[in-house]
């Protein structure tokens, strides 16, 4: 059964393909949010109300394929323990707000986990379509395509005016946000990135440190995407967002090449310091980890790191996560037990590659 | 170093409080912290929230002194979901579909404010459902395209969509005695 794989595998099997860019690009997403017409919208309706979208979504969904998204599994928040929603969390497959608030939320996810449908969050139905390395258009196409399918048999809330709405003013409009995951080790290590926020920031899109509190960006790995989601169409919205991620792959390589060439020797020494801390430590803290990965990964994409597999900075990030810890353990742990089970399976998994 | 608040677990989180330049240190634990209220779980809908029903707090203060007839604004009330006005402000969301209709005359600055100037939809319209305002923004489009080819005195193409445009609108006009279809 499917709840057993999203929760026993810790890189979605969307993940293992190598996409364009994806030395710097991990992922693109396009996250579509919808309602019913009829139905008031989840802060304010009645349980009953949400019981039949879940019913519904259960009897019209589970277990359905539609093209390249096989055996969707609907899952009910209310039948999970905390530490599986936690993992979804950790996954991405479902947002912390559905995680914590949603008892009568539920959550559609395709074998690949490439499309997760989150039902009863702050919108009725929103949905995301998730792409290995740089695939924006791909994923807008995707994403329409299974909006039509959803379509076909549910009348969403929808004004000539306005377009979908939805239940907060920001999403109004497209309903859309589009995103791109990227590590940027260069440009955060020379600190050039801070200097290139404002800017991107002017163009409507935002950019935030996904693993880290505020503008901190754990393991150097930053998320952009749209604001504005009225007043545009979606493809040029993705086209902006394109365009800046372009920039942005175009900037770190450069910086990447600078660095090498200006300080080779640091560099290195930096990336293997990192190495011999994952391969070595007995205790470590997640945010050590998150830095010391980033460093292994870009000394994989600079070629100083030879046998290990790009994919490893994904998976451990994902892995080494509290509630990840704590399913693996199959217990609740204390935060020194899991610096201690995260630094033993960080050398676990690097032995496997040799 | 153990936690200031239960003084049993160990502190794993460190902050810097600065009120009025002076600094405070904190050290505690992930629980206390959490009952304490220094971090809350999923703060996306935080920042976002707080900052919306900011703007619309400063919308209806700016209407208070403009209009008198405050009384009548604030009991505006959704027929569908019962959400006012007053609620919709202080939440920041609405309640269903209809408040748009509801309180239409009063999101413009808001979606302004929130959009970059934009209130008006750009982009999908639903296929099924909104299958006649795909069309009625297609003619729209063509109506637009004709009286630019007319402007810029180039007949033949400007024949041609009017060709087209004639086309859709009889087809439209045999959808409409079929009706029922949507």
């Amino acid at each position: 059964m499917s709840l057993q794989q999203f929760m026993n595998e810790a890189i979605s099997p969307w993940m293992k393909d190598e996409g364009p860019d994806s030395d710097i690009v991990m992922s693109s997403r396009i996250r579509l949010a919808r309602n019913f017409d009829q139905t008031p919208f989840p802060i304010i309706a009645e349980n009953e109300d949400l019981e039949k979208i879940l019913d519904f979504f259960n009897q019209e969904y589970h277990q359905q394929s539609f093209k390249n998204y096989h055996d969707l599994e609907f899952v009910r928040m209310s039948d999970l323990k905390p530490i599986e929603k936690r993992v979804l969390v950790e996954k991405h497959l479902i947002s912390p707000h559905l995680a914590e608030n949603g008892k009568l939320g539920g959550a559609l996810i395709s074998k690949s986990e490439q499309v997760s449908v989150m039902v009863n969050e702050e919108d009725h139905i929103r949905f995301q379509l998730y792409f290995p390395g740089f695939q924006l258009e791909e994923a807008l196409a995707q994403a329409f395509d299974f909006d039509d399918w959803l379509e076909e048999k549910i009348n969403y809330a929808f004004d000539e005016t306005r377009g979908y709405l939805t239940s907060c003013p920001t999403n109004v409009g497209t309903g859309m946000r589009a995103s791109v995951m990227m590590h940027l080790p260069a440009l955060a290590l020379t600190q050039k990135i801070s200097r290139m926020i404002p800017a991107i920031n002017q163009l409507g899109l935002v950019v935030r440190g996904i693993y880290g509190e505020g503008s901190e960006a754990l393991g150097n790995i930053f998320q952009i995407s749209n604001q504005i989601t009225l007043g545009r169409s979606e493809r040029d919205i993705v086209e902006d967002l394109r365009s800046v991620v372009n920039k942005l792959v175009e900037q770190e390589r450069k910086a990447r090449q600078l660095l090498i060439e200006q300080s080779e020797l640091q560099l290195e020494d930096r990336i293997f310091r990192s190495y011999g801390v994952l391969e070595h430590s007995r205790i470590i803290e997640s945010k050590e980890t998150a830095i010391c990965l980033s460093d292994v990964r870009l000394g994989i994409d600079v070629g100083f790191i030879s046998n290990v597999s790009k994919t490893i900075l994904n998976e451990l990030l994902v892995v080494t996560q509290p509630g990840f810890l704590q399913h693996y353990a199959k217990k609740t742990l204390s935060p020194q037990d899991r610096d201690i089970l995260r630094a033993s399976l960080i050398r676990e998994r690097l032995k496997l590659e040799k | 170093m153990e936690c200031q608040e239960c003084h049993e677990r160990p502190a794993t989180l460190h902050f810097t409080k600065v009120v009025n330049g002076s600094k405070t240190e904190i050290h505690v634990c992930e629980h206390c912290a959490k009952e304490k209220g220094y971090v809350s779980y999923g703060e996306e809908a935080y920042s976002l929230h707080d900052l919306l029903s900011g703007l619309f707090n400063f919308d209806t203060s700016l209407n208070e002194q403009k209009s008198k007839n405050l009384s009548d604004e604030q009991g505006l009330k959704c027929p569908k979901c019962g959400m006012t006005y007053k609620e919709f402000t202080q939440v920041g969301k609405f309640g269903c579909a209809s408040c748009y209709h509801t309180f239409s005359d009063r999101l413009n600055p808001i979606f302004r404010r929130v959009h970059s100037g934009n209130i008006v939809h750009e982009g999908k319209i639903p296929k099924r459902i909104g299958s006649n305002i795909y069309q009625k923004k297609l003619l729209n489009g063509y109506k637009e395209k004709l009286q630019q080819l007319i402007q810029s005195e180039e007949f033949e193409q400007a024949a041609q969509v009017r060709d087209q445009i004639k086309e859709m609108e009889k087809e439209k006009g045999t959808n409409h005695d079929g009706e029922g279809e949507v």
